[in-house]
């Protein structure tokens, strides 16, 4: 699935980014160097830590999309940086099991 | 052997919210000149947590990555506290980064291990009172 069909399915708000990116794989976590080594190139990376840190490090591996979970606040400022890097980011009421499951049903009906 | 591909960077200790720019800018300048993905995820990663632990604990210091037909070089400076038990440092988990650092999604005791864990050699000349220089070494 896409990052926008990932939206649609899990109802997401896509803040900013490319819709198209096909997604492969998902991480959680928020712990920032725990990340750096964990998330991988077009996964979806679900993470309460919505700071300016987050995009250094999602510059760095490439998600696919950062899904901010629990109605988390998002700075402008966190947002600008990631348009800046090309960097997609959608915003979630729900958590992070939530989504997992979620997106996990969403697959197998996209199959 | 061609010469090598030199970038130097001034890491600003006082500002969190720029922590990582070299990092990625580094990898940028990598993928331009067409090396591994692997290769770059490799330099990324040891160089992010070299950059994050000099503005935690040694308010900034330099970057330096020089890149040679056979290996890439991080050299990361700083005249922070030094670091007083490497051996305490390099276990995964152990840290000593305040709160308020560890608010910001830091401070997992990762950062030295990942450092070593992610490239071919790794050496530490740390000197209490004076600072640390760090070099890794990633072959490719």
């Amino acid at each position: 699935m896409t990052v926008r069909q990932t939206a649609e399915a899990l109802g997401l708000t896509l803040l900013c980014g490319d819709g198209d990116r096909e997604i492969s794989g998902v991480y959680v976590g928020d712990l920032l160097s725990r990340c750096m080594s964990r998330v991988t190139e077009g996964c979806l990376w679900i993470t309460i830590m919505s700071n300016i840190n987050a995009v250094a490090v999602a510059a760095l591996t490439d998600p696919a999309c950062i899904v901010f979970c629990e109605d988390v606040e998002i700075d402008d400022v966190v947002l600008d940086r990631a348009r800046e890097n090309d960097i997609a980011i959608a915003k979630s009421t729900l958590d992070a099991y939530a989504l997992c499951v979620a997106y996990h049903n969403a697959c197998g009906e996209n199959q | 052997m061609s010469e090598a591909v030199k970038f130097h960077f001034d890491v600003d200790g006082s500002d969190f919210s720029s922590a990582g720019a070299a990092s990625v800018m580094v990898k940028k300048k990598l993928r331009q000149l067409g090396y591994p993905p692997e290769v770059i995820r490799k330099v990324s990663i040891a160089m992010y947590e070299g950059e994050i632990n000099m503005v935690i604990h040694a308010n900034g210091g330099t970057a330096d990555v020089e890149v040679y037909d056979n290996e890439i070089v991080i050299i990361l400076s700083d005249k922070g506290p030094g670091i007083p038990n490497i051996e305490l440092a390099m276990q995964e988990g152990y840290s000593t980064a305040r709160d308020n650092i560890r608010n910001l999604g830091f401070g997992a005791g990762m950062g030295l291990p990942n450092m070593k864990k992610y490239t071919d050699s790794m050496e530490i000349d740390t000197r209490i009172g004076e600072g640390t220089t760090i070099t890794m070494r990633v072959s490719l």
